[in-house]
Order: C-alpha cells, then sequence, then structure tokens
C-alpha cells in the first residue's frame, strides 16, 4: 500500500507534466493538470491510510 | 531590474544585507516553539537538534548543495523534451568555487539561512523520538540533494520559474519568499519522517483515541512567534530584493502584508479554538501565527493588504482544523505542528499568488507576461512539491532508516532524550515530568 501511494503519486505528478508537454490549449492543458493533482489526493488518501495505526492496536 | 540576476544596486544590496541580519531570528523562534511545544524532558535535546541542524544544513548547503541549485540565468544541465527545453539542475562547482561577486554571494548567505530554516522545520514533527545523529545524517541529505533541487527549479532559473516563457503560464511559477521552496518542502519532509518513525509512546491509548501531551512551555512558544516574526519579515525582504528584482523603495508592503498575514491568522485561530473548546488556545493560536507568516511569504510582495489579511484568515481556519484532523483521524503524530503550519500552510500560500497576486511591469522581468495561466503554474508547482518532493524526501529517509535508525529505543523515549542523548536535563533543579504520558 505504501508503495503503491508512492508511486501513485509520482503517477501525478507525470500527468501534470505531460499535460504542459503534450497540451498546446489552455482550458485542456489545465484540466489535465487537475487531473493530476487530483490522482496525487488519491495517493495521499491511500498514504494516509496506510501509515494509520487500525484502531484497537494502537501504540 | 532584471529577475533573472540580482541588482547590483548599492540600496538593493543594503537594504538585502539588512534583512538577511535578520532572517536567524526566525530559526531562533521555530526552535523556541518546537522546544516550547515538547516535553520538559526532551528540551534540551530539541534546542540542541536545531543547532546542530543549522550548522549541518549550511555546511552541507555549501559544499554541494549550492552546486545543485545555482543561480538564476548560470550554467545548467538541460534537457530537450518534446521540442522545448527543461532546466533541471544547475551546474555549478562545489564549494562555492567562484562565487565572489556581492550580489552572488548575498544571494547564497541568504539560501544559506532559508535551507537552515527550512531544515528546523522536520525537527518540531519527529520531536521527543528522532536521534540527534539521525537527524544531522537526514539534514545533510536534506540540504544537499532535496532542497537544492527544488530551490532551483523555483529560485535558479529552473523549469518551474520559467513556465511563463516556455509555456505561457503567467510569470511561471512564483514564491517570492519561500513559501513552497522553504516551508513545503520542509512541511513534507516532516510528514516523511512522522510515516517512518511512527507516533510517539503512550500518544494513542488502545482503543485508538489520542491523548493530549501538553507543551511543556506556553511562553516559549508565544515568544518564538514574535522572534519569528522579526526573522519573516527579513526573509520576504530579501527574497523579493535579491530573487524577484523588486525595487528596495517598494520593501514597505512586505512589511506591512508579512504582518497583517501572522496577525490575522492568529486572531482567525484564537477565534476559531474559542468556538470549539471555549477557550482560545495558546499553542494552537502560535501555530496559527506562523501559518499566517507561511502562507503570506509567497505573495507578500504582490497583494493588496486586504488580500494579505485574507490570506492569514484562511491560513489561521486551515491550522487548528488540520491539526485536529491529523492528530485524530489520521493518526499523525506531529508535535510541532510542522505539516500543518507549513506544508499546508505553504501549498495554501502557493496557490493564493495564483489568486491574488498582481505583478507590476518592473518585476520578474524576462518571465514571461500577463496573468493569464499563473494558477495553473502555482498548481504545477503544488503538484511537483507533493508528488516529487515528498515521495523523493520520503525514499531518501527511509533509505538512510535503513542504515541509521531514526528512532530512539523505548528506554530512551521513556527517560526523556534529555538524559538518554546528552546525559543531562535542561532543568536538573526541577522534577520535571512524571510518567503519567506513558503507556508502559
Amino acid at each position: 500500500m505504501k508503495i503503491a501511494g508512492l508511486l501513485l503519486l509520482l503517477t501525478g505528478w507525470f500527468l501534470v507534466l505531460s499535460a504542459l508537454v503534450l497540451l498546446r490549449a489552455a482550458w485542456p492543458q489545465a484540466l489535465f493538470v487537475l487531473a493530476g493533482v487530483g490522482v496525487e489526493l488519491l495517493a495521499l488518501a491511500l498514504l494516509f491510510r496506510s501509515h494509520a495505526i487500525p484502531r484497537g492496536r494502537r501504540q | 531590474m532584471n529577475a533573472l540576476t540580482p541588482s547590483g544596486s548599492d540600496l538593493a544590496l543594503l537594504c538585502a544585507t539588512a534583512a538577511i541580519l535578520l532572517i536567524p531570528l526566525a530559526i531562533a523562534g521555530l526552535a523556541l516553539i518546537n522546544t516550547g511545544l515538547g516535553r520538559s524532558r526532551n528540551s534540551a535535546h530539541l534546542m540542541m537538534s536545531s543547532l546542530c541542524v543549522v550548522g549541518m544544513a549550511a555546511a552541507s548547503y555549501v559544499i554541494c548543495g549550492f552546486a545543485w541549485q545555482g543561480l538564476a540565468g548560470g550554467s545548467a544541465r538541460v534537457i530537450s523534451l518534446a521540442g522545448r527545453n527543461w532546466n533541471w539542475i544547475a551546474k555549478a562547482p562545489l564549494f562555492l568555487q567562484g562565487v565572489t561577486a556581492s550580489p552572488a554571494l548575498l544571494t547564497v548567505w541568504m539560501q544559506s539561512l532559508c535551507v537552515a530554516l527550512s531544515a528546523v522545520i522536520p525537527t518540531g514533527a519527529g520531536a521527543e523520538r528522532w536521534r540527534l545523529g539521525s537527524t544531522c545524517a537526514s539534514t545533510a541529505i536534506f540540504s544537499g540533494i532535496t532542497y537544492p533541487l527544488f530551490a532551483h527549479w523555483a529560485w535558479g532559473g529552473g523549469w518551474l520559474a520559467t513556465l511563463g516563457t516556455d509555456y505561457g503560464l503567467g510569470r511561471g511559477f512564483v514564491d517570492a519568499g519561500g513559501s513552497g521552496v522553504i516551508h513545503t518542502v520542509g512541511g513534507l519532509t516532516g510528514l516523511a519522517l512522522v510515516w517512518i518513525l511512527g507516533s510517539r509512546r503512550g500518544k494513542y491509548t488502545a482503543d485508538g483515541m489520542p491523548t493530549a501531551i501538553p507543551a511543556h512551555n506556553a511562553v516559549f512558544v508565544l515568544f518564538g512567534c514574535l522572534l519569528a516574526w522579526a526573522g519573516w519579515t527579513g526573509l520576504n525582504v530579501s527574497g523579493a530584493v535579491l530573487l524577484n528584482g523588486l525595487d528596495p523603495r517598494s520593501t514597505g508592503l512586505i512589511g506591512v502584508n508579512t504582518t497583517l498575514a501572522g496577525g490575522s491568522a492568529a486572531l482567525m485561530t484564537a477565534i476559531v479554538t474559542r468556538v470549539r473548546f471555549s477557550r482560545p488556545d495558546a499553542s494552537l493560536t502560535a501555530n496559527g501565527w506562523v501559518a499566517g507568516l507561511v502562507a503570506g511569504s509567497a505573495a507578500c510582495p504582490f497583494v493588496p493588504p486586504a488580500a494579505a489579511i485574507f490570506i492569514g484568515l484562511i491560513a489561521g481556519l486551515l491550522a487548528p482544523l488540520t491539526i485536529e484532523i491529523l492528530e485524530a483521524r489520521l493518526s499523525i503524530d506531529d508535535p510541532g505542528g510542522a505539516i500543518s503550519v507549513h506544508a499546508i500552510g505553504g501549498i495554501w500560500g502557493l496557490l493564493a499568488v495564483g489568486i491574488f497576486g498582481r505583478f507590476p511591469a518592473e518585476v520578474l522581468v524576462g518571465r514571461g507576461s500577463g496573468f493569464s495561466g499563473q494558477w495553473v503554474a502555482q498548481l504545477v508547482g503544488v503538484a511537483t512539491l507533493v508528488g516529487f518532493i515528498l515521495p523523493l524526501t520520503y525514499g531518501l529517509n527511509w533509505l538512510l532508516n535503513r542504515f541509521l535508525p531514526h528512532r530512539v529505543t523505548q528506554d530512551g523515549e521513556r527517560q526523556g532524550l534529555d538524559l538518554h542523548e546528552l546525559g543531562a536535563g535542561a532543568y536538573p533543579e526541577f522534577v520535571t515530568h512524571s510518567d503519567e504520558f506513558f503507556q508502559r
């Protein structure tokens, strides 16, 4: 889960870079950047979830 | 004045020098805040960590960090992708060789203090369980690799700074006082370290509820805020003059905006905690104050005072709410509030540039024109921080942890790091602690 979260973060960033490289028009580019940020938010949710101590087993 | 080469006018150099002299107060303020927010059994260790971190950060940055960061307009490694150039790392010599002229040296001086300030931020997140030796090693990696890389992209003429000229996104990624470069990078490193270190023993009960571990000295915390205020003013002024080509005669606005952002954030946090807990909370209000200073840094030369107040109000609202969410719902034990204050406050500050920033014609010259697409440039910067810097700093610290464990032993944590690592307590005349917050 942790590794998947970290890889998903990088994927989101590559999506943002791809938007800059591949798209010229302003709105499609902005939407693609937003999609990349959305993927990063999903990755953060995964990372927080994977690092959270399960209830009943906390230190 | 051209933003790509620091201005060499006497007034600019004098103004920048005076402002840089204030920056150590920001470091002192953060060190005091982190120390005050910890327990008394770890207070000497926390202050000692801050001192060691400053020394290690400055040395590591001068040895190799500056070589990766470089100065805007200097030589750099550029790759060509889809017919466009990507300036991704500087190609300056190690040990500052060849940096002899005054504007460049002033910038290096300022940057060595910025990296030290940024490196102190994770010590608040890892407080009370992070070994001193490991702290120094992690700082060397932070100031030698992580910080310079992003600082080059944003401040050293890298691909983020040239988003305006290369992709027509406003003036490119703008971060005048370091909301992103200094604070978000430091805050995200703090988050990575908290994930690796885990929570303090006794922080969470068996049924999953967080335990309140009170700060040991509210006066340290609040006085630290006042020191930080002076330091932030110097940081924002020197950044605006040296890195953004701002006319030194217009630095008054920066001072006003810095004060307004910090002050309005503190007031907002005091109101939020008054509503939430029936009384204003001193340590959370201090966190709100710093969050306002952090958020205001990126935009302070480019926004009117009313916008600075708004930026501060939002930062003051975000700080206590995110501290509570991180602690209670996401099991993030961050004694100094570094993640909420610096990472989240910094990200809000960067986005605020895209919303409120207005750039006079004489600043950021050569970095594009207009304001169209500025918010996209800021979003790309934020995405880079979260999508690249966070995995990078996590990976590097995870690797370091395999060879040099970050976490102190269980006995050391119970005893307190002052006695365990330094051999003496900070307050030897007094009985300073009991084990009431430690579950055996």
